[in-house]
């Protein structure tokens, strides 16, 4: 029996990105308005896959996931075996753009959850002319760190099982234990460093207080949606970044922690669903 | 509830068998209260409760007994559901050599989750 396929999409594309060729795996389902998601720090875009299979989304959307240099099925670039990766604002700016020109996307809703959730508000200031709207999960200007990332690269302990060990304090107790599990299915699979990587942006070269005031969400939109357990971007941390956007809506999500669209996409609908019906009617009317 | 570690992690056969690699002696600390959790190749196989002199011990995890009353609760609420959490909204705290413990993350967060529903209201 032929088994039925999912409507999920994905192709590979070579970018110029910070000077090299990055060879980039994205995937995509659905047809409408661009709905570019970034995945989490460490993770890869099959965080994004329910999304793409929720025949709500995909009506009026075109959702697009792509892995990020060193990330899932995206490879580095040549010569990484020399050097530590260090994602910066800037490397993760141009990425982004990257993506967009390489596939030719006029106006997307660019969604983003925790890293990426920081770089939407970088992108919503900077580039508000390139996309309909921002929406960032797990987002905030700035936050306290809660561990040395030192530990997540080092000969003694295993990184993928730490990554995992750490951040999956950062699922809801309530998400269901198999979408739990694959969510942290992505930190065992991570890459040497890369994690560690992708924090020297999340911690040293992102702190945006201040100059998220800026942000004319006349332009661009701002949204934003936080699970009450995250303890590492806190409902605090975005509740205060979204008070000093003028325009920016702010939600705090019951029952999700730092993952909501991977840890509990049944949850998750509730709040994203209304955000998207109303870009929609936004865009339909423009 | 620290003393019954013993049996609810040496009862879990995939618990134990996590933590395999794992012989170390950990403090885990109730308010004032110490327990001294000695672990052999993932059993817990004992917890010396109380103060004792000259016992020496990798790492330590401490925090309030209110803080573990509602880090046992079968849903526990935001901050106190994860120990680093806790750490975070400064109710616990973690020292020492921490090499064993991120080294066997997983297994010492289930066996310190593992008295969760039985504690008791917070």
């Amino acid at each position: 029996m032929a088994a039925a396929l999912e409507p999920i999409v994905g192709r590979y594309m070579t970018l110029p990105i910070g000077g090299r060729d990055n060879r980039i795996y994205f995937e995509e389902a659905g047809s409408g308005i661009p709905l570019l998601c970034l995945h989490t720090a460490g993770a890869d875009g099959r965080q994004f896959r329910h999304l793409m299979c929720d025949p709500a989304v995909t009506e009026h959307f075109r959702v697009i996931a792509f892995d990020m240099p060193w990330h899932g099925k995206s490879l580095p670039p040549a010569g990484y075996h020399d050097e530590d990766y260090a994602l910066t604002t800037a490397l993760y700016a141009e990425t982004i753009l990257a993506v967009c020109d390489g596939l030719d996307l006029a106006a997307p809703v660019l969604m983003g959850c925790s890293m990426g959730g920081r770089i939407v508000l970088h992108m919503a200031l900077h580039h508000a002319e390139r996309f309909s709207a921002v929406i960032g999960l797990e987002a905030s200007d700035h936050q306290q760190p809660w561990y040395d990332t030192n530990w997540l690269h080092r000969p003694d302990v295993h990184g993928g099982e730490v990554c995992a060990a750490l951040v999956s304090g950062l699922v809801a107790p309530q998400s269901p234990d198999e979408f739990r599990w694959e969510t942290l299915w992505g930190y065992l699979q991570s890459g040497p460093g890369v994690f560690k990587g992708d924090l020297y942006f999340y911690r040293a070269d992102s702190d945006y207080r201040g100059s998220v005031a800026d942000i004319d969400t006349a332009r661009c939109p701002v949204y934003l949606l936080t699970g009450e357990y995250d303890f590492s971007c806190t409902p605090e941390d975005t509740l205060r970044t979204g008070a000093a956007i003028p325009g920016a809506e702010t939600e705090i999500m019951q029952a999700l922690g730092h993952f909501p669209m991977s840890e509990d996409p049944a949850q998750f609908r509730g709040y994203i669903l209304p955000i998207l019906e109303r870009i929609r009617t936004a865009s339909a009317t423009r | 509830m620290f003393e019954r570690l013993p049996d609810l992690v040496n009862g879990d056969t995939a618990l134990v068998h996590r933590g395999r690699y794992l012989s170390v002696e950990m403090l885990l600390q109730s308010g004032d209260a110490p327990y001294r959790v000695v672990i052999r190749d993932g059993r817990i196989e004992r917890v010396e409760v109380g103060a004792a002199l000259m016992r020496p011990w990798r790492f330590a995890i401490r925090a309030e007994e209110s803080a573990w009353r509602a880090f046992w609760q079968p849903v526990p609420r935001p901050g106190y559901h994860d120990i680093f959490a806790m750490c975070k909204l400064g109710v616990a705290s973690v020292e020492g050599d921490l090499q064993p413990l991120l080294a066997n993350l997983r297994y010492i967060k289930e066996v310190l989750a593992a008295p969760r529903g039985l504690a008791g209201e917070a």
